[in-house]
């Protein structure tokens, strides 16, 4: 903890910036975005997979564009808001990208797991409750984990703006 | 004369009392099952933002509370209308953050002293800045876990 670290390097077609500002408009990749089509946007991002060969991902869906995320593996979303940023507008875009996250998760869950006849959403939710049994829990373990490292998630939050 | 005296009008029989003590325990019993203690009374205003990809919190005993927000109209007069902590039951200012996550850890069993969760509950219109003051004094203290409470809600009714 205490050595300092350099930042690992991340490309940038890798990142997909949010930056919301005072006015608690958004920014998402260098272009005004409504908060409504945001989802729809990172899902795009995160399930691209444009890479080639080793980086190649086989269940992505996206459009495979060269200029948009390897791999979900790789992929990282970037927040950053403004100090007189709404703490609700932030809430909502927090929201949005853990639904976009969420959204994938399903889509892969009930590809891999029909016989669950259950969302990823729903899934996690029995695992987390404590009425579920040990049995229950030890045998959905596993298969959340393995949805989770196919679209693990990696939201990064930087320091806030100062406004001028 | 008549076989039947006339009764003496106006004096009412004494009311029995036999069964107060029945009606005073049912209204103790009520008031027993039906209280439940509130751990802080809230002096902010606190109207959760919504969202709806949310998870329980199921552990009660791990978590524990910061509040921020305008403080209610009852303390506007001497606190004014910029948004404060609340931590227990007083107003703090950032810097008291990371001491009150401190004894707060201290106060729980040894076991759960690394699980805690603190959780957020601030009223939607604070801005971020004391949000990113608060994160930053939690990360001081090494309390990594955050929670930010909400309520059950479509995102749009952040938006006005």
């Amino acid at each position: 903890m205490e050595d300092v670290l350099d930042p690992p390097i991340i490309k940038e077609r890798n990142i997909f910036s949010v930056v919301v500002n005072k006015f608690n408009q958004l920014l998402v990749e260098e272009k005004p975005l409504e908060l409504a089509q945001l989802r729809e946007e990172a899902v795009k991002f995160l399930d691209n997979g444009g890479g080639k060969g080793e980086e190649a991902c086989s269940y992505c869906l996206g459009k495979r564009n060269s200029d948009s995320s390897d791999n979900p593996e790789k992929a990282v979303i970037s927040l950053k808001n403004d100090r007189e940023t709404d703490y609700k507008v932030y809430i909502a875009v927090q929201n949005e990208l853990v639904a976009a996250y969420n959204d994938l998760r399903d889509r892969e869950f009930t590809r891999l797991f029909p016989n669950e006849s259950m969302s990823f959403v729903e899934a996690n939710k029995k695992y987390s409750d404590p009425r579920t049994s040990p049995d229950e829990k030890s045998r959905l373990n596993p298969k959340l984990g393995e949805i989770k490292l196919m679209y693990p998630q990696k939201l990064s939050e930087a320091e806030p703006s100062k406004t001028n | 004369m008549s076989k039947f005296k006339k009764k003496k009008g106006g004096e009412l029989p004494a009311i029995s009392t036999a069964s107060l003590p029945d009606i005073v325990f049912m209204l103790l019993f009520f008031f027993m099952v039906a209280t439940v203690m509130r751990d802080s009374t809230l002096m902010v205003k606190n109207q959760l933002p919504a969202a709806d990809q949310i998870q329980k919190l199921d552990k009660k005993d791990r978590v524990m509370y910061i509040y921020a927000g305008e403080p209610s109209s009852r303390y506007t007069d001497k606190y004014g209308t910029q948004a404060r902590i609340q931590l227990n039951d007083k107003f703090a200012t950032v810097s008291e953050v990371g001491a009150f996550v401190l004894s707060e850890r201290a106060s729980k069993r040894q076991e759960l002293q690394n699980v805690l969760t603190t959780s957020l509950k601030v009223d939607g219109d604070t801005k971020m800045g004391l949000i990113t003051d608060i994160k930053q004094e939690l990360r001081k203290v090494n309390a990594l876990k955050l929670n930010y409470t909400t309520r059950v809600g479509d995102y749009s009714q952040n938006i006005d």
